[in-house]
């Protein structure tokens, strides 16, 4: 993650923001769909910073990774509605009392997921990337259905807990109270996985490993050992993600990690693969230019993601941060 | 003097391809032999196959009288063999400070050693906290070897250090490869005859997947005729 | 002279040979055989699928390269017919412009993309194909004005398609015709080149291949194939929306066809095409009726539920690409 050496990415996430500023009616207006942009793109980044570090560190490409995302949402959503009485309670700590617990689940059962897939779906095929693309689009499938069977095919309304709803005045800017919960969680997992990945040994060892996975065993090191807790924690990030996301867009559907793959892919691939620093500026850069676009110029929102994409890679063809490999 | 390290017919092949028909050399401890022979003679992938990086399909190899044949790299690493890439395998993302610290399996980086890392490769102390990808080619080579000497090890394995050097490194890598002489045993591949002249104890030559030449290398330096038929050069001349 | 209508490439196991037989001569007769509306809509649709899984093959199986993009073509196709024939006028005129115009538009987009990735690795390939995919799919549900948006396009064809039985045959004659064809290209010097570089790329490249130059060429040809399917199905269907060419669900479907059939055989397009389109339309009822039977069980009827076929059709797929990748195909050969 060097972002400490190479700022122009982020000085370019800063100029579409300084850029937007002329665009919008009133400085309001931009606070507003900048903190949305912001949002948006710190749940981007924890539902993708699981698949950039798999791919980077054991090359491998997860397909499935929108079932941990759907998984996470559904087993935080089943939490979430079964406790309404502490989600429609007005005070924070009863909202908390139900959102913890929701997010655990979430987390617990995508990582459990992602530890079943590990070993059974991906182990048998290390190596072999047309297999890996077939074998994990098919659990991707598989566990889609597996969502109709045990939760119904219906879409399900996840209504926000109380103290998450509704917006705070800063002035005339309006700002969502849950968009910028979406920020704080975002910053937190950013900075969470900054610190390991930047101060711990473990950390170090799998910076080196996503460079040259071969080297790091020549200096004496099992990394394989590691692969399966990256795995794990990935699929737990996913779940994190999809449960935000679902609170976010206040309902589910089995599909919805899937919708969601097609953007986690442009950004990881605008970010560089294999680079966290890199899914962090590339899912805010995203974020942002959809929530300005979607006002400016609703027709051309949805495909600005890709000509985003066309546009960095033209610039940088290996992404933003190229991690090695 | 028993063999540090022993090669018994080793066969490696990687996937259609016949790689190492039959290896057969030792490496005694405390020297430093030379292996050498022209391009795709199969040095490295023999270096490789010691390391457990490829796997020999057929044949043994002792280090330390136990078989590490089928030993994992990790392991091998634990064991004492440290192993030095052609392409350096530095981690550029990384400062060279914490490439060093990945290296020290044992804990933290002792003063003295690092000291003397120091006073053989001075430029390391002052890019200790540069990212490696920005140091250049003789630096990084420079590091590469630190590395693989942070902690003592029993054995090195190094891979054409002197390779796209400028004269004036390559001279600071055979004084450094000098004093390491002193501490541990190396096996060097090399395609710079004048770099493996200075240094070598003992000399391996390798054609096509075969062990061609073994002997002093006191002896191939004197009989140029000998260097002509196997190494297809005459003394004096490098890369 | 079955041998070289065949390009060589014969079925090489007495079951397949039957099956292959019966898929043939069931299509030829569909509509004396098997009257009534549906079994034709049935029959059509195998045709096409048939075409298409079979030039989907052509990446996947033969070349060894995963797309995501091949719905993308068959929508191009679909739409070309369908915006021709809806703003210009059913006219024959029209209807050769609309699928040159779709052909042209099929073999810029898949040259583009082929040399954008192709020269990446295979994942970033598949990435990138599921991107303009999704943008196209994005493209064509904005522009309503032009491609009917989410509801589609109807359209009337020229006098002689109008009649079901000649369309029927169009159809069916048109897609085994470019099967043939296909069976061709896999047979050629071409074809043998493209093998070689799925199994070796390494080696192709030393043996002085340009593999980039032949995977453009397999990926152009199998996008203007697909393209062709697009064109029948629509003049079918008199029809052409998002959801019968471009949904992601179709792009699924053409890989669970392609793998359970056998990938690189090309005949195992055709009998993956097959049981699929058929379980799609009759398996479900009997889904129906065992999940109604089974109603007391807990679990059972969700899991034997009509609409969940994906989740053992999936299951099924996963166990191919482990044990059987040479499909059902490879199964009775190898008998």
């Amino acid at each position: 993650m060097s972002l400490r050496s190479d700022w122009l990415p982020l000085a370019l996430l800063a100029a579409i923001a300084i850029a937007a500023l002329p665009l919008m009616p009133s400085a309001p207006t931009w606070i507003t769909l900048t903190i949305a942009g912001l949002a948006m793109g710190m749940m981007i980044f924890i539902m993708a910073s699981g698949l950039t570090l798999v791919f980077g560190l054991m090359d491998v490409m997860n397909f499935a990774h929108g079932a941990f995302i759907s998984v996470g949402a559904y087993a935080g959503a089943s939490v979430l509605l079964t406790m309404k009485s502490a989600t429609r309670a007005s005070s924070l700590a009863s909202n908390l009392a139900a959102i913890v617990p929701a997010v655990l689940a979430a987390m617990a059962l995508a990582g459990a997921l992602g530890w079943f897939f590990e070993r059974v779906v991906v182990r048998p095929v290390y190596g072999d990337h047309l297999k890996q693309i077939l074998v994990t689009t098919g659990g991707l499938i598989v566990c889609e259905e597996l969502i109709h069977v045990v939760w119904g095919p219906d879409l399900i309304a996840l209504p926000r807990p109380a103290t998450l709803t509704g917006s705070v005045l800063f002035g005339d800017a309006a700002v969502e109270r849950y968009r910028m919960l979406a920020v704080f969680v975002g910053l937190g997992v950013f900075a969470a996985m900054w610190l390991v990945l930047n101060r711990t040994k473990i950390g170090l060892l799998i910076r080196a490993g996503v460079e040259n996975t071969e080297m790091v065993e020549a200096l004496g090191y099992r990394i394989r050992r590691i692969f399966v807790a990256v795995f794990i924690t990935g699929s737990a990030l996913a779940g994190l993600g999809g449960i935000m996301w679902a609170m976010y867009q206040e309902s589910l559907t089995a599909a919805m990690g899937m919708q969601v793959m097609v953007v986690i892919f442009i950004v990881i691939i605008i970010g560089g693969l294999g680079s966290v620093g890199g899914c962090f500026v590339g899912a805010l850069l995203v974020g942002l230019l959809a929530n300005y676009i979607g006002y400016v110029a609703p027709k051309l929102a949805l495909g600005s993601n890709i000509l985003l994409m066309v546009l960095i890679l033209l610039w940088r063809p290996r992404g933003l941060y190229p991690a090695g490999k | 003097m028993a063999e540090l390290l022993a090669l018994r017919g080793v066969n490696t092949r990687i996937g259609q391809y016949h790689i190492l028909h039959g290896v057969d050399f030792g490496v005694e401890p405390n020297s430093l032999t030379m292996l050498l022979g022209r391009n795709g003679a199969g040095k490295t992938t023999c270096l490789r196959t010691i390391m457990g990086l490829w796997r020999a399909s057929a044949g043994s190899i002792q280090f330390d009288g136990a078989d590490i044949a089928r030993t994992l790299t990790p392991e091998l690493a634990r064991l004492g063999i440290a192993y030095v890439p052609e392409n350096m395998g530095i981690f550029a993302g990384l400062t060279v400070s914490e490439n060093l610290v990945l290296a020290a399996r044992h804990g933290p980086l002792d003063a003295k050693r690092l000291d003397w890392i120091f006073a053989l490769f001075p430029a390391l102390k002052k890019f200790w906290h540069s990212f490696a990808g920005n140091l250049s080619g003789g630096q990084k080579q420079m590091l590469a070897i630190a590395r693989a000497i942070v902690e003592p090890r029993r054995l090195l394995l190094v891979d054409e250090p002197s390779k796209g050097l400028a004269p004036a490194i390559v001279q600071a890598m055979i004084d450094a490869f000098q004093e390491l002489k002193r501490e541990t045993t190396l096996l060097v591949v090399e395609q710079n005859f004048h770099f493996a002249r200075a240094l070598g104890d003992a000399v391996v030559v390798m054609d096509s997947g075969r062990i061609v030449h073994r002997g002093r290398m006191a002896e191939l330096a004197a009989d140029e005729a000998l260097q002509q038929r196997l190494l297809g050069l005459a003394l004096d001349t490098h890369q | 002279m079955i041998a070289r209508l065949l390009s060589g490439d014969l079925p090489r196991s007495r079951s397949l040979a039957v099956a292959l037989a019966l898929i043939v001569l069931g299509l030829a007769a569909a509509p004396f055989v098997f009257p009534g509306t549906r079994s034709l809509n049935v029959a059509a649709k195998v045709a096409v699928f048939i075409l298409l899984v079979a030039s989907y093959d052509l990446l996947l199986g033969y070349t060894g390269i995963v797309s995501f993009a091949h719905t993308m073509f068959f929508g191009i196709g679909g739409y070309g017919v369908a915006i021709a024939a809806a703003k210009l006028g059913p006219t024959w005129w029209n209807l050769a412009l609309g699928v040159v115009a779709a052909l042209a538009l099929a073999l810029a987009l898949a040259f583009a993309i082929g040399l954008l990735s192709l020269r990446v690795r295979a994942i970033f390939f598949a990435m990138i194909t599921l991107a303009v995919a999704s943008f196209f799919q994005i493209l064509a549900s904005q522009l309503s004005a032009f491609t009917g948006g989410e509801d589609g396009l109807n359209f009337r064809l020229p006098e002689l398609l109008r009649n079901r039985l000649t369309a029927y045959y169009a159809v069916f004659l048109i897609a085994l015709a470019l099967f043939l064809v296909l069976l061709r290209v896999v047979n050629s010097p071409f074809g043998r080149v493209l093998l070689a570089v799925r199994e070796n790329e390494f080696r192709a490249e030393a043996l002085g291949y340009r593999t980039v130059i032949y995977r453009t060429i397999a990926n152009c040809l199998g996008a203007l194939l697909a393209t062709a399917a697009g064109v029948l199905y629509a003049i079918w269907l008199r029809y052409t929306g998002p959801d019968t060419t471009l949904s992601f669900a179709i792009m699924i479907d053409l890989l669970l066809m392609v793998v359970i059939g056998g990938m690189g055989t090309m005949y195992g397009a055709a009998i993956g095409a097959t049981l699929f389109v058929i379980a799609q339309n009759y398996l479900q009822d009997l889904m129906k009726l065992a999940a109604d039977a089974t109603s007391g069980v807990p679990m059972l009827p969700a899991l034997l539920h009509p609409d969940r076929w994906l989740l053992w059709l999936g299951t099924l797929f996963i166990v191919c690409v482990y044990y059987f990748p040479a499909g059902i195909v490879g199964r009775l050969r190898a008998r």
